[in-house]
């Protein structure tokens, strides 16, 4: 067993969204986990768990912050039943490590979201996917059993190591996208997928990016299966349809020419191109995730500001994009127009100073009480994560 | 048969209540009619229930739920009565509340690949009315002429294609619920992604404990290019076991990998003449579907697969009546067995895939042990076991040593690192085994869901859970005792 490091004080680095915790702890096992959250407890302090902090922008800044877990020290992969397609890993094992690893089986975790140095439980926690998910889903789809340390200290789990498994709640999609405000995830269980064979891509340039709606749909109704179609975009400028199929040679052959054919055009290649699946803008932009009808792409185009970087999962009712006028306005504005296609828009990234500005969240509709119901039963005392979640949660 | 007599006195003020709030019409109270809603489709348990209503509307369901919440009554919301762990067992002194004719469908919308549904729907007619479309709903338990989304939904079902194509959770993506108390939220929507907790997939497979969904919206899958069906015969199911294990290592996924044995082929060809092949002791039906090209080669694959592993014969459906043929004899198994038994128990039990073979010996070992026979049938895929536990009713004690073989070959499946139900629910039936798969600090977590959307515990109380809980009103750590739990009447979250 690892020898948990810390508690060590925190520093301008250790800083969540410009909050500086008190202390920083580096468990090295569950066990080191549910001490340090007893602890909190008896002394009454605010706990935050950080992975790889590639996304800690993604959830608005805590309202306290007392002792900061550092859970990247749980990295082992505990098992992995090639046969059964399931592998165990603790919830700081970076993806990339856990791809590298499942790869000398052939075999991989279906989730690709970009951001370098991820880890799983940060994965699950901030619900982060990739271009793939139109095939393999999302974190919810794929994760079948989990660990959390709950705010006193309770070592819970919930699912199990069969992907087929309907025994008590399923308490893992309750964790995925929580950030953390429910418990610390220490161990995740995945159900996994052999890596495809060959790959094709197909990419159509397109003048006027309002193209690609029409041609989401006529992808979708086809009966073509890509692993992902991503449109990258700017609003009022240059627009590329990227369309992925993923499986045998002779299946990514004949699909790639069924695609050109359904799309009237495209370049076929067998590399993707670059900034695939990455999300435009940087730390200093307005970034944000949309979630909407998938049918709905061209209107959300059409709402979005000239400028505008987009990168979509343009299937799946999915996009991140930049804001170049950034503000809370032009966000409120934009809320509203995507309310009618059952839109949303959430902040991943914005500038410190604005962010006090901003409605991280946006509206979460009639199910908000029952959300803090849920709180109020898992952290009662309200010392994990606050203010990180939905309605001040 | 474990028989508990009803005593309507108790509910007569609520059903007076219950009439003049969503009609006289819908609600029952005669003995007779209200003996017809004893059971769901697990026969070995009955309760009568005190008041049935039959909801036509939202808006019955929502006077209902929060009639039973004024009074403190616990209601338990029942679809087509198709469950088979009792999970739509009624509560005596409580209210069954139907949602069976609760039924509006659609219309489809194609270009989103949804559509939204009453809980009453039959599953069936989802597809039948996406077909049109090219679409299908993609979860397909054997039941799905008769048994309804609110159900699936409530069990999170699962069904022979849910190997490639996942469960009810994965294709449900918002529903308007009715909590305990009587209030309407809606979770998820159209749009995946909602901000905020995934309550929908927490409500999702929850048995009715949480709440009752009044209207669903279903994602479509489109209805792929190709579809290959194929039968195969062994001599050994260790042979036939190997072969779903090779299939699988070679990366492929089928749509479909159902197995059948000896026992559970001799009843299907008795009741519906599926004319599987003669002399087999397992059977695969392996399903491929997806772009015509990758379905033909790797099709071909399968074929060799299983040759390499001793398939004696390997058919290949010629058409959809063959094909529908093949899958006749697997969906009408469970019923079929009644033909060579006079009474069976169906388990449904998982363990992981490659655990097939010792677990199949070992079902066979622990059955000849109390002199029973076991029928095995299965989604191999996903290592989901239906073993059916035959017993004849008129022997004495044989009915308790059914029930006592099913349930240590539940053990066995958690021991093998599985699980107690892979889609048949918890329900009544199998709650006591939850405090085997999972700890008690397991079981208080959930409970703090469950205390969440219900503190009152009046949605489907008896179910899921091994012990019937009270949700404290304290917030705060669990330290010293709550009162009702110092006078034993049940613990505190």
């Amino acid at each position: 067993m690892t020898t948990a490091v810390g508690p060590r004080p925190g520093t301008a680095e250790d800083a969540v969204v410009g909050v500086v915790p008190g202390e920083v702890v580096r468990p090295g096992s569950e066990q080191q986990v549910v001490e340090v959250l007893r602890a909190a407890q008896r002394d009454g302090r605010s706990v935050l768990a950080t992975g790889g902090r590639s996304k800690t922008g993604w959830a608005p800044a805590p309202t306290s912050a007392d002792v900061l877990v550092d859970v990247t020290g749980l990295d082992r992969v505990v098992e992995h039943t090639a046969g059964d397609l399931v592998v165990v890993a603790q919830a700081g094992v970076p993806l990339a490590a856990l791809q590298e690893q499942l790869a000398s089986a052939g075999q991989w975790l279906a989730l690709d979201p970009p951001e370098t140095g991820a880890t799983l439980g940060g994965i699950v926690s901030a619900n982060a996917s990739g271009p793939r998910r139109l095939r393999y889903g999302t974190a919810r789809d794929l994760l079948i059993g989990v660990t959390v340390v709950l705010a006193d200290g309770t070592v819970a789990h919930a699912g199990g190591k069969v992907v087929k498994n309907v025994a008590g709640y399923d308490l893992g999609k309750l964790y995925t996208g929580a950030h953390g405000t429910l418990g610390v995830v220490v161990s995740t269980t995945w159900r996994l997928h052999p890596v495809p064979a060959a790959r094709q891509v197909v990419v159509l340039d397109l003048p006027d990016p309002q193209a690609a709606g029409p041609l989401a749909i006529a992808i979708a109704r086809s009966t073509l299966t890509p692993v992902a179609v991503e449109l990258q975009a700017v609003v009022g400028g240059a627009a590329a349809l990227v369309v992925v199929f993923e499986a045998i040679a002779a299946s990514v052959t004949a699909q790639a020419d069924a695609a050109v054919a359904l799309l009237g055009g495209g370049r076929r290649t067998d590399a993707l191109p670059e900034g695939f699946g990455q999300r435009p803008g940087g730390p200093d932009d307005l970034v944000l995730r949309l979630a909407f009808a998938p049918a709905s792409l061209s209107f959300v185009l059409a709402a979005l500001p000239d400028g505008a970087e987009v990168a979509a999962s343009a299937c799946t009712g999915v996009a991140y994009a930049v804001l170049p006028d950034a503000g809370a306005a032009a966000l409120e504005g934009l809320r509203a127009a995507l309310a009618r296609h059952d839109g949303t828009a959430v902040v991943l990234s914005a500038p410190l100073p604005l962010r006090a500005g901003l409605d991280h969240w946006g509206p979460v509709g009639d199910s908000l009480g029952l959300m803090r119901r849920v709180k109020d039963r898992f952290d009662p005392e309200r010392r994990l994560a606050p203010g990180r979640f939905v309605g001040g949660i | 048969m474990t028989a508990v007599a009803s005593a309507p006195a108790g509910t007569a003020v609520l059903a007076a209540r219950l009439r003049q709030a969503v009609g006289a019409e819908r609600v029952l109270t005669d003995h007779a009619q209200l003996r017809t809603y004893e059971c769901d489709g697990l026969a070995n348990f009955r309760v009568t229930p005190g008041v049935v209503v039959l909801a036509e509307s939202r808006q019955h369901v929502v006077d209902t739920v929060r009639l039973c919440a004024e009074a403190g009554v616990p209601f338990v919301a029942r679809g087509s009565g198709t469950g088979l762990s009792g999970g739509a067992l009624p509560v005596a002194e409580g209210v069954l509340l139907v949602l069976s004719r609760l039924r509006a469908l659609g219309p489809v919308d194609p270009d989103n690949a949804r559509v939204v549904v009453e809980p009453g729907v039959i599953n069936l007619w989802v597809t039948r009315d996406a077909t049109p479309y090219d679409l299908a709903y993609a979860p397909d338990p054997s039941s799905q002429q008769v048994c309804s989304i609110g159900g699936n939904v409530a069990e999170n079902a699962g069904g022979a294609h849910c190997l490639k194509y996942g469960f009810t959770v994965n294709h449900v993506l918002g529903a308007e619920v009715v909590l305990p108390d009587g209030s309407v939220v809606h979770l998820g929507g159209t749009a995946p992604e909602h901000p905020g907790y995934d309550l929908l997939g927490a409500f999702i497979g929850s048995e009715g404990t949480l709440g009752v969904a009044t209207s669903l919206t279903l994602r479509l899958v489109r209805v792929p290019e190709a579809v290959q069906t194929m039968l195969v015969g062994f001599s050994s199911v260790e042979d036939a076991a190997g072969t779903v294990s090779d299939i699988i290592a070679a990366g492929i996924l089928p749509a479909a990998i159902e197995m059948m044995d000896a026992l559970a082929i001799e009843a299907a060809e008795a009741a519906v003449h599926c004319g599987y092949p003669a002399g087999a002791v397992a059977v695969l039906v392996i399903e491929l579907d997806g772009p015509q090209v990758e379905v033909e080669a790797q099709f071909a694959q399968v074929e060799q697969i299983a040759l390499a592993r001793a398939a004696f014969e390997t058919r290949i459906a010629q058409d959809a009546a063959e094909r529908a043929l093949m899958w006749k004899g697997r969906k009408s198994a469970f019923a079929a067995v009644g033909r060579i038994s006079p009474a069976y128990f169906v388990q449904d039990g998982v363990i992981p895939r490659t655990k097939l073979p010792q677990v199949l010996a070992e079902i066979d070992r622990m059955a000849a042990e109390v002199g029973l026979r076991v029928a095995n049938v299965f989604h191999a895929g996903d290592g989901n076991l239906h073993p059916l536990v035959l017993f004849d009713d008129a022997v004495e004690g044989q009915a308790a040593d059914a029930e006592e073989l099913a349930g240590a070959i539940l053990e066995l499946c958690i021991s093998s690192g599985g699980s107690i139900t892979g889609e048949h629910g918890v329900g009544f039936e199998k709650r006591h085994k939850m405090a085997v798969q999972f700890t008690p600090e397991d079981l208080d977590t959930m409970q703090l869901v469950r205390c969440a959307f219900d503190p009152e515990g009046i949605a489907n109380p008896g179910k899921v859970f091994p012990t019937p809980r009270l949700c404290g009103e304290r917030p705060g750590p669990r330290t010293g005792e709550h009162p009702v739990q110092a006078a034993g009447l049940g613990e505190v979250f």
